[in-house]
């Protein structure tokens, strides 16, 4: 039977979401369940010094106003070992315990009415007034304030030094904005209490720990709280952490005796679920003149709120895209009277690119040299900074076909001598990298006598397509047609799965529900050409069931597991009004096996769409005399449409990557925004010789 | 969102006389600008007069001219091929609003009163004159790239954010009302208010004014014309600035020129003085280039706005280079 793996299946899911079967959490409604609007602070730093709930609690169908005055004390029980989704230093915000206010748009106040319109309206009666404190509302307060070590520092070599003796330098100065999610599905929560046992029906990309810490919060046994999430409308990095709003989902449905449901609302979710911090690097490069590096120093900074210190992996492509011997890198954090940021698409690893990727197309130019034989002549054969062997890698297939496909050796090397009509025409490259991990994780497989088979993990879905990969891994284990096996993912009832972030899904779970499969079918000793019905017969039992849990093995320490991508893009500039436009994006991927190739290329599509409002369009735009993002809605706060969106052509080299899993697949999410906006920028400054090293590129940073 | 009592109009003198007399009632038309507004908490009416049922939404064009009724959705006026052919900078500035969605729901009425962009306006957590007198101007230094460089004062320097409305005064359009006193028919180019002290009243429209219709007048310039929108992505965004501009051209001379602009003013802008160093002059590159360099004479730059200054005379001069097929 020849297996659907490494076909192009389409989703599984797809009729549930497009007939609007697919459930999301908000959908969820419970007998009787009652509606919550939340009131948020509107300074940045103080405390509440008075409230004024009267007219609130008068008002048509409220059942209760929760406030930190009437609220109870939680327990907030602490952790033996912190979830790895929050921050190592610091403590998660507390809700309605204190008067303190440590950023605008902290909740401060609930409300529960019978209908949603009811629980707004009272809310905004909700009178508040502050004893507002002197905040850090600017980054260059917070660098001010003591700064943070944060990850600190890393040295290979003698850098400083190197770059000193360096024949050609380049040295500069990158700033990446503010950044969020901004998924299509608001983040929502059910509440239903039973006794001491809690249901919570909530967006997040991993109800396991979404469970452990609510459970913390009210000193529950872990036990008590079942999560339930079997569908995610995006969430890129939003759904990791279990953020306020879902405590305050239990604490309300336990105070009225009712479940409740709390779903935030589109500026709300500037302040709730964290974003992508705003980070200035520093990179600096030496090399001889052939274009061999001989030192890079990369220093970024990025903000962190005053509660929590959020460090991300800006840092890491540093150490091990290119072969080098002297690399230093400097990571530190300034704090800022702001909520705490948090893992977005490609954490760290996408801010890091840009800057790196941008200084090296700089290098290339003080060179004279292409920007794509300068990535080949460093070239890492191996990961020098753990001095480790790759399990695989691709790269160099991924340059060839992408520069083959995009037609690289078109490119004029001159900037602003390539032109389509009145518009300047740019060609720019970047290369994309993302560590590849795996996880522990847990599968059950079910076979039954109908020729059907049912598999389980607690993992989640938020767009990627895990119901399909998984039903395809098990299909094939099985030798089942694909319509014979269901699996179901996304609550705590089923086997524990890890985190779904950081593109592990696919190698950890997507192993466990392999070796989940591969035990049924020993239980069963299921040999060829016996069905399984006739294998259950013989068993005297309908259905057999089988319960896989997997560890990485010591590969990690034997091998470094990354994925790999070179990315391509052409811009026209109207150099006039500052217009820049992309018709074409091409990126090669190495990605291990390829499970399945339409939604590999739908992940490296949403990469490319992402990245490009990178580039060009997405930040906060900050006030910090209110400390508030002011662009919080649809409308001004850019993402592109598709009308900006040109060709875009996903290539992937072969691979298949047993070194770092038995499924071959190294993990394809993250990477797909990496390297784009590098791309984007570097083709803008070979359009118009002008070289722009702060995001996104706006209109006025073009007109010239 | 504070509660709402909601009724439909049966007849215009009915909706007049309701909205005139109730303190705080509005009416509601295609309620894609009164929803976001009600949701954010800027305006809170006690009650919606939906005026839908109204018999207003034909498209009528002659040989002098059209008219557009109040509730003619937006995508069907851009739709009409009519419209398209005797007024491309309307269809064109249409075209180029939101998005079909929208223009779907929106009606013509409606459009032209939809309120400011300016980010404070919309946060009610911030001060702002215009949302409520006296608290303040908090764009004048902050987050204003998308406010005015032109028509601002000292107390409000947001932006009128349409784009018919602009085409609208560039081809000399009237806004025709119905209120308490009659009907009455006024330039579109009036019904605007620059903020001045009073950025908090902004159309001459008193209480119960129902606008009925406008009405486009015909010829060469109408004809020959363009509405150019520059901004960030390709489509569904403000303008960060746009220009109507229609021509006419008669032996390689211009007689007459339209030049209005958009999303760098408090109100639809119109700009006599660079159709005036246009008309009579030959039609090329250079005289356009004149003409449109002095396009911002007069702003007022407040810091991320000031962009607008350089990138004004430039969408004015293409424009004016593309209907001149000169582009
Ligand atoms: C996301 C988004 C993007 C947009 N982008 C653009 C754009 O690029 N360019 C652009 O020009 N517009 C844009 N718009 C604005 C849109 O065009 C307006 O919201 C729409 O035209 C308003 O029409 P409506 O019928 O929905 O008005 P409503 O929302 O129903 O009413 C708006 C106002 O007009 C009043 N009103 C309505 N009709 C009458 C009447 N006949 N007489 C008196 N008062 C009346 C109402 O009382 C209310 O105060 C955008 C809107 C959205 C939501
Ligand atoms: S520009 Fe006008 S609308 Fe904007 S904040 Fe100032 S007063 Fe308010």
């Amino acid at each position: 039977m020849s297996g659907s793996i490494g076909r192009p299946v389409s989703r599984v899911d797809g009729p549930a979401k497009v007939t609007g079967a697919a459930r999301y959490a908000a959908e969820f409604a419970p007998v009787d369940v009652l509606h919550v609007a939340l009131v948020g602070s509107t300074v940045p730093k103080g405390r509440i010094a008075a409230l004024d709930t009267r007219a609130a609690q008068k008002a048509a169908g409220v059942r209760a106003v929760i406030t930190h005055l009437n609220a109870p004390r939680l327990p907030y029980r602490p952790f033996d070992e912190r979830p790895e989704v929050d921050p190592s230093v610091g403590e998660p915000l507390r809700v309605f315990q204190g008067p303190e206010v440590r950023f605008s748009g902290q909740p401060i106040a609930a409300v529960v009415a019978d209908t949603l319109a009811q629980a707004r309206h009272a809310a905004a009666l909700v009178g508040v007034t502050y004893a507002a404190q002197a905040a850090t509302t600017t980054f260059e307060g917070g660098r001010r304030r003591a700064p943070k070590a944060g990850g600190g520092e890393t040295r290979r070599g003698a850098a400083v030094q190197a770059l000193g003796n360096a024949a050609v330098t380049v040295d500069a100065v990158y700033v990446h904005p503010r950044e969020h999610h901004n998924a299509m599905e608001p983040h929502a929560t059910v509440a239903l209490w039973e006794g001491e046992r809690l249901t919570l029906w909530d967006k997040t990309q991993w109800v396991n720990n979404d469970a452990v810490e609510i459970a913390h919060v009210f000193g529950l046994p872990d036990d008590h709280v079942r999560v339930i999430c079997p569908y995610v409308g995006g969430a890129f990095g939003s759904g990791l952490r279990t953020w306020p709003h879902v405590t305050i989902a239990a604490l309300a449905a336990r105070l009225v005796g009712r479940p409740v449901r709390v779903e935030l609302t589109r500026r709300e979710l500037y302040t709730s679920v964290g974003f992508r911090p705003h980070t200035e690097q520093r990179v600096a490069l030496g090399a001889r003149r052939d274009g061999r590096l001989t030192a890079l120093i990369h220093e970024a900074t990025a903000q962190t709120s005053a509660y929590e210190e959020h460090t991300e992996e800006t840092l890491s492509p540093a150490r091990v895209t290119y072969a080098c011997p002297n690399v230093l890198t400097r990571y530190r954090l300034v704090e800022m009277d702001v909520n705490t940021p948090t893992h977005m698409r490609a954490p760290g690893v996408a801010t890091g690119l840009f800057a790196l990727e941008c200084a090296m197309d700089e290098l290339a130019v003080a060179l004279d040299m292409d920007p794509l034989e300068l990535r080949l002549a460093n070239y890492a054969e191996r990961n020098e900074e753990d001095d480790l062997p790759w399990s695989s890698k691709e790269l160099r297939a991924c340059y060839r076909m992408g520069a083959e496909r995009f037609g690289w050796s078109r490119r004029a090397p001159a900037p602003r001598s390539m032109r389509a009509g009145a518009w300047l025409v740019g060609y720019g490259m970047a290369t994309a990298l993302y560590p590849a991990y795996r996880s522990e994780a847990s599968a059950s497989a079910t076979v039954f006598a109908d020729g059907t088979a049912s598999v389980r993990s607690a993992a989640s879905d938020m767009g990627p397509g895990t119901y399909t990969a998984m039903t395809q891994v098990a299909a094939d284990v099985l030798e089942l047609p694909l319509d014979r096996v269901r699996f179901e993912l996304g609550d705590t009832a089923l086997p524990k799965a890890p985190v779904h972030g950081g593109s592990i899904t696919m190698a950890s779970v997507g192993t466990a529900v392999q070796a989940a499969c591969e035990a049924v079918r020993a239980k069963l000793g299921a040999a060829n050409g016996r069905s399984y019905a006739e294998a259950l017969r013989e068993h005297g039992v309908d259905r057999m069931e089988a319960t896989a849990h997997v560890e990485p093995g010591d590969e990690s320490k034997r091998f470094s597991s990354w994925a790999f991508g070179a990315l391509f893009a052409e811009v026209r500039v109207d150099v006039d009004l500052g217009i820049v436009r992309v018709p074409r994006i091409v990126g090669a991927y190495d990605v291990g096996r390829v499970v399945n190739p339409t939604t590999a290329r739908s992940q490296c599509l949403g990469g490319m769409v992402g990245g490009l409002g990178m580039a060009l369009l997405e930040q906060a735009d900050w006030d910090p005399r209110f400390g508030r993002v002011m662009n919080a809605n649809f409308a001004e706060y850019l993402v592109p449409v598709n009308a900006d969106i040109g060709e875009l052509q996903v290539l992937f080299a072969p691979g298949d990557d047993r070194r770092f899993n038995p499924l071959g697949a190294k993990g394809l999410a993250e990477i797909g925004l990496c390297g784009v906006a590098p791309a984007i920028a570097n083709a803008v400054y070979h359009a118009t010789g002008r070289r722009l090293r702060t995001l996104p590129i706006t209109l006025e940073a073009v007109l010239v | 969102m504070v509660p709402f009592a909601y009724a439909a109009a049966a007849s215009a003198p009915a909706a007049i006389r309701h909205v005139a007399q109730r303190r705080d009632a509005e009416f509601i038309a295609g309620g894609t600008d009164m929803l976001q507004l009600l949701q954010d908490g800027v305006r809170s009416p006690s009650e919606l007069i939906d005026i839908n049922r109204l018999p207003m939404t034909a498209i009528e064009v002659g040989p002098k001219g059209a008219r557009l009724g109040a509730l003619a959705r937006m995508a069907d006026v851009a739709d009409d091929p009519r419209i398209r052919a005797e007024f491309p900078m309307v269809a064109e500035a249409l075209l180029a609003s939101a998005s079909p969605q929208v223009r779907n729901m929106a009606s013509i009425g409606g459009n032209l009163l939809q309120r400011t962009r300016c980010l404070y306006f919309r946060d009610v957590a911030t001060p702002c004159n215009r949302r409520a007198p006296g608290t303040g101007c908090p764009a004048l230094d902050g987050e204003n790239r998308l406010n005015a460089i032109l028509g601002g004062s000292v107390h409000c320097i947001a932006t009128y954010p349409g784009d018919l409305a602009v085409a609208l005064v560039a081809l000399d359009a009237d806004v025709h009302i119905d209120g308490t006193r009659g009907e009455r028919t006024i330039p579109v180019e009036r019904l605007h208010r620059v903020p001045g002290d009073a950025p908090h009243l902004e159309t001459v429209l008193e209480p119960g004014d129902l606008i009925t219709a406008v009405t486009i007048p015909a010829g060469a310039a109408a004809r020959r014309s363009h509405y150019l929108k520059v901004r960030d992505r390709a489509s569904f965004e403000f303008a960060l600035a746009s220009a109507a501009v229609g021509l006419e051209v008669d032996g390689g001379t211009i007689r007459a020129a339209r030049v209005a602009v958009g999303g760098v003013a408090t109100v639809p802008w119109r700009l006599r003085h660079v159709e005036e160093a246009l008309v009579g002059r030959p039609l090329s590159a250079d005289v356009i280039h004149e003409a449109a360099r002095t396009s911002s004479d007069g702003a007022e730059p407040r810091g991320r706005n000031a962009f607008k200054v350089a990138l004004l005379p430039r969408t004015v001069e293409r424009a004016l280079r593309t209907v001149g097929g000169l582009a």
